[in-house]
């Protein structure tokens, strides 16, 4: 059920993208309008989510510390899993960034007779996990192709590389297979494994398949129902040059293209995608972890909060301890004394 | 605002890459390439829309037909009968590599690999001359 | 309370249906309804507790009735002391939206490892809060309601909320393996902080807390009984190894203020580590002092509000700066140290009155706590021991083989773990680790932190103790380890009941206790027992 209507969804967006790609009118309003506005969103929605994030004050200093902490000299310290300084913090988000290092150090508990507990490496999340998203990032760096002119240098290297096996005409991307592949695999662990099945909803479901359709539309632009490329780059350097113009002769699979990345750009900055954000500023990751040595502030300590006080604590127990003989600040008055 | 020294530095360099496309040659005058067309002739091999959506198909298969497999029976077009050859047939009437194919394919960024065993013209030509 | 029998709790852990064990329960997460019976919910807090802290709703209640007597209006309050909490803590916010469900956590958990329960992944745990959320405070979830897992707070949802609050040690191991490190204790406490706006909280931490406000500890030991107990293990030392130590208490003028939890006071096996620490100071002739008045190192404040949290931590400086000590020296504890090096200095900060630490004894500097001026003992007793400065004949524990367990807290909220291991290597002849899965930043929680150690529910903390258990056995079956060592008060407390329960044969004890044992004193007597009288290695007939 939680991956039917996302994937309902999906295909209703292909049917609405086919039908549009039909009609003149919303060809325009598909092709031009559409991708202002989702842009616009993506960005506004995306700032504000982050703006929204950095309003938030950061109470205490929380590094989740994953190794040896700064402590008498000759102890080695973990810089990278338990930074002390910005630079070492610096140093643990680009490998948290960039290379998912917390997740790469994902097990895979089994349980069995005895009770016998088993941890076993498992690093395939980790390793699709990266596909997916290095992939991702190659081929829209790939798509700069169409938005801009003259084509920047980076952009021709990354697509000579991307192309490099030289198979078939036009040439195979390896990142097309890579993502679907990995795409899949990602939505098949949702399905298969009975922990992942149980926790996914279908906010999981939707992006996966999405950007599977995306990919799906996208080879078969480039394979199957083949559209005129320079009549595209026409429509979408037009469009990054605010010169927008909507050639003849594009065919039916673009519209689908674009629809589909539209709304995944639209939906970005309202779901689960802007971890792509969050993951800079998750404090149990980008904080040092010297809070005994340099002050951290909170901008909300309430100064009002006090201990119960040492004055009222004698009041109640002064005459036990002067009987146990422990020091007092204030004596007995003379009156009880006498009573004893 | 909080943090704001490091999160609006990094939301500035995330804005200024997500809009890459947009101020990378902003203000440069946009060419829409222009082929050269032959001169003489009305018909292609295949209708003009289906030629540039898949001329590259087209030449792939010739090649399989004509290389591998030896079938180098001539195709028709407009009452003329062409060779199923890059340099032979398609540049018998498309006869600059620079003024045609180079035109489009430089603007889509393509490079096909023909041209790792063909010559253009100028290419033999200045070859020949330097011989 | 009665333990589950061994057998049965065996078979159902391994074969029983759960999720861990490839199960699917057939109720959807976001429609199930909460069962409380007898024995899997803590009791609540009496009322005079929660009337002596004045907190909210104060009132005899029973998890189990259908009523809970909440307050008419609870679900505005609730959400009010959410959209608080958002607005305060980036950490709850970020948390809250940047989950994908990748699902690395869910086998991570202790609780989770131990009942199967999906409601025990981290990642649902989190749900449970997250879908109010979605509902109430985002676009996605008031467009597009269940379909982005949004679900309106309901009574039940509620009831969920506490049942998985308290089934949830903040440890932090989840967080270590989170690709965003979403950190289910930051959650866990947003969950306990809203929950006690309504008056519902449980009395193992309350009781705790309002004792700890009141007379400084725990077990509410008023400031004469606490200084007996101490004195009474002095007594003991004497008798073991004919050396007299002094116990000072309050004390002006002391160097040092020491402060450790007062379960190393009453509570076997805290008792014999407490012994430890005073051979220790007796040792090197240490300027210092106890306080009855900051009697308690622990701080179930954590485990209740950041605000309570807060009053009950500022009594460590408001009591250092009465009896102007130079800094403050911390024993064994697991979520004071916590505290100490997470919070305190924040919260209760700057101590401007104290100097920075140095050891009387070495002339180290101790410039990692160089703002805060509380040290650890271990960093402490290490360096002791780096300098030479300590006799020691780690022959007296040669009947001890001990494992080491790393605390969640100094292993994941503070990077304390090599410094206990150094003492270690220096005072009994071998020890062993336990499989790498399960130490240092990959620690497996006793099962009974944050105030889940009480006897009502046994079943739950024998099960959520089994990954820790499950690793002792290891090296007992191994290397016949017959001695958990930990740093950790709540730990010597809970892992005995959850070793003699999973693993026979194996004792607990604290750091401190194999180092005073292994302490040469001058004028001692032949020692013939270790610090709990039990004969030594040789010494048995």
């Amino acid at each position: 059920m939680k991956v039917l209507y996302p994937f309902i969804a999906v295909l209703a967006l292909v049917a609405v993208a086919l039908v549009g790609s039909q009609i003149s009118g919303l060809q325009y309003l598909l092709g031009i309008a559409l991708p202002y506005l989702a842009f616009a969103i993506f960005l506004g929605g995306f700032v504000y989510r982050v703006l929204q994030w950095a309003k938030t004050p950061v109470p205490f200093r929380i590094p989740t510390t994953c190794g040896q902490g700064k402590s008498l000299s000759w102890i080695k310290r973990d810089p990278l899993d338990c930074p002390n300084n910005k630079l070492e913090v610096a140093g643990r988000m680009f490998l948290e960034i960039f290379l998912f290092r917390s997740l790469f150090r994902n097990t895979k508990a089994e349980i069995g007779e005895g009770p016998q507990l088993s941890y076993g490496s498992s690093k395939y999340l980790w390793l699709f996990g990266i596909l997916f998203h290095y992939s991702f990032l190659v081929i829209i760096l790939r798509h700069l192709r169409l938005f801009t002119e003259p084509i920047p240098l980076f952009v021709k290297v990354i697509e000579f590389g991307d192309g490099i096996l030289q198979l078939g005409a036009p040439t195979i991307y390896q990142t097309d297979l890579v993502l679907l592949g990995a795409v899949a695999f990602l939505l098949g662990r949702r399905l298969i494994m009975p922990q992942l099945r149980y926790i996914s909803l279908p906010a999981d479901y939707f992006p996966l398949l999405l950007i599977f359709a995306i990919a799906v539309s996208g080879i078969l632009m480039r394979w199957v129902f083949r559209v005129d490329i320079i009549a595209v780059k026409q429509l979408t350097d037009g469009i990054a040059s605010f010169s927008p113009v909507l050639p003849d002769g594009i065919g039916a699979m673009f519209f689908v293209h674009v629809v589909l990345v539209c709304t995944l750009l639209i939906y970005f900055p309202f779901s689960k995608l802007m971890h792509m954000g969050g993951v800079f500023l998750s404090p149990t990751r980008n904080m040092s972890n010297n809070s005994r040595a340099v002050r951290h502030i909170n901008p909300w300590n309430d100064p009002n909060i006090k201990p119960h006080s040492y004055a009222d604590y004698e009041d109640e127990f002064r005459e036990f301890m002067v009987e146990a003989g422990l020091p007092v600040d204030k004596e007995l008055p003379p009156a009880e004394k006498k009573e004893e | 605002m909080y943090d704001g020294a490091k999160i609006i530095p990094g939301l500035i360099i995330f804005v200024v890459l997500a809009t890459f496309a947009i101020w990378y040659g902003a203000g440069d005058v946009k060419q829409v390439p222009k082929p050269e067309k032959p001169v003489g002739y009305t018909n292609c091999v295949k209708p003009t829309q289906e030629m540039k959506e898949s001329h590259m198909t087209l030449l792939n298969q010739w090649r399989d037909e004509v290389i591998r497999e030896g079938k180098r029976e001539q195709v028709e077009a407009g009452g003329k009968m062409y060779e199923k050859s890059l340099q032979n047939g398609c540049m018998h009437c498309h006869t600059s590599k620079e003024k045609f194919c180079d035109v489009c394919h430089s603007y889509a960024s393509v490079r096909p690999y023909c041209w790792d065993c063909h010559m253009s013209a100028k290419k033999i030509k200045g070859l020949e001359e330097a011989i | 309370m009665a333990l589950p029998k061994l057998e049965e709790l065996s078979k159902s852990v391994a074969k029983g249906p759960s999720l861990m064990t490839g199960g699917i329960p057939k109720h959807d997460w976001l429609e199930t309804t909460p069962v409380f019976k007898p024995e899997n919910f803590p009791y609540p807090t009496k009322q005079e507790k929660l009337e002596y802290l004045k907190f909210p709703n104060p009132r005899e209640w029973s998890p189990e009735d259908e009523d809970w007597k909440l307050p008419s209006n609870w679900k505005d309050i609730i959400l009010q002391g959410f959209k608080e909490r958002i607005d305060k803590f980036r950490s709850f916010r970020i948390f809250m939206d940047c989950c994908v469900r990748c699902g690395a956590c869910a086998d991570k958990c202790h609780f989770f490892l131990g009942t199967g329960d999906p409601q025990n992944m981290p990642v649902l745990r989190a749900e449970l809060i997250r879908s109010v959320y979605r509902n109430d405070f985002t676009t996605a979830g008031k467009l597009f309601g269940k379909m982005a897992g949004a679900r309106d707070l309901t009574i039940d949802v509620l009831k969920e909320w506490a049942q998985y609050a308290y089934q949830c040690t903040e440890c932090r191991r989840c967080s270590v393996f989170c690709p965003y490190g979403i950190d289910t204790c930051e959650i866990t406490m947003m969950m306990r902080e809203l929950l006690h706006l309504v008056g519902i909280s449980i009395n193992w931490c309350m009781e705790p807390v309002a004792n700890s406000n009141r007379t400084g500890n725990h077990m509410g030991l008023q400031p004469h009984t606490y200084y007996e107990n101490v004195q009474y293990l002095a007594d003991d030392i004497e008798e073991i190894t004919g050396v007299k130590v002094d116990v000072p208490f309050n004390k002006k003028g002391a160097d040092i203020l020491f402060i450790t939890p007062s379960a190393d006071v009453f509570a076997e096996p805290g008792i014999y580590t407490c012994m430890g620490y005073l051979i220790l100071f007796h040792y090197l002739g240490l300027n210092y002092t106890w306080s009855t008045y900051s009697s308690e190192g622990g701080n179930f404040g954590l485990f209740t509000s950041n605000e309570m949290m807060k009053k009950l931590n500022a009594k460590m400086y408001a009591e250092a700066e009465r009896l102007g000590v130079k800094w403050i020296l911390g024993g064994e504890c697991g979520h004071m140290w916590r505290v100490v090096h997470q919070y305190m200095d924040t919260m209760n900060g700057p101590a401007d009155f104290l100097e920075e630490p140095v050891s009387p004894i070495t002339g180290t500097k101790f410039e990692n706590a160089a703002s805060t001026k509380m040290v650890h003992i271990s960093e402490f007793t290490a360096d002791l021991i780096k300098h030479g400065k300590l006799k020691l004949d780690p022959s007296r524990n040669a009947h001890r083989i001990p494992t080491f367990h790393d605390s969640c807290n100094p292993a994941r909220a503070m990077g304390l773990l090599d410094e206990p291991r150094y003492i270690l290597d220096h005072v009994v002849p071998k020890w062993h680790e336990m499989p790498e899965n399960t130490i240092r930043e990959k620690t497996f929680c006793c099962g009974s932190g944050t105030a889940l150690n009480t006897d009502e529910i046994m079943d739950l903390r024998m099960r959520s103790g089994l990954p820790r258990a499950n690793a002792v056995k290891f090296v007992q079956d191994k290397f016949n380890v017959n001695m958990l060592s930990c740093v950790c008060a709540i730990d010597r407390a809970t892992l005995l009941s959850l070793v003699n329960y999973w693993t026979p044969g194996v004792d607990v004890c604290g750091i401190s206790e194999l180092v005073g044992n292994a302490l040469v004193l001058d004028g001692e007597i032949k020692r013939e027992t270790g610090l709990r009288f039990e004969p030594l290695a040789g010494m048995e007939g």
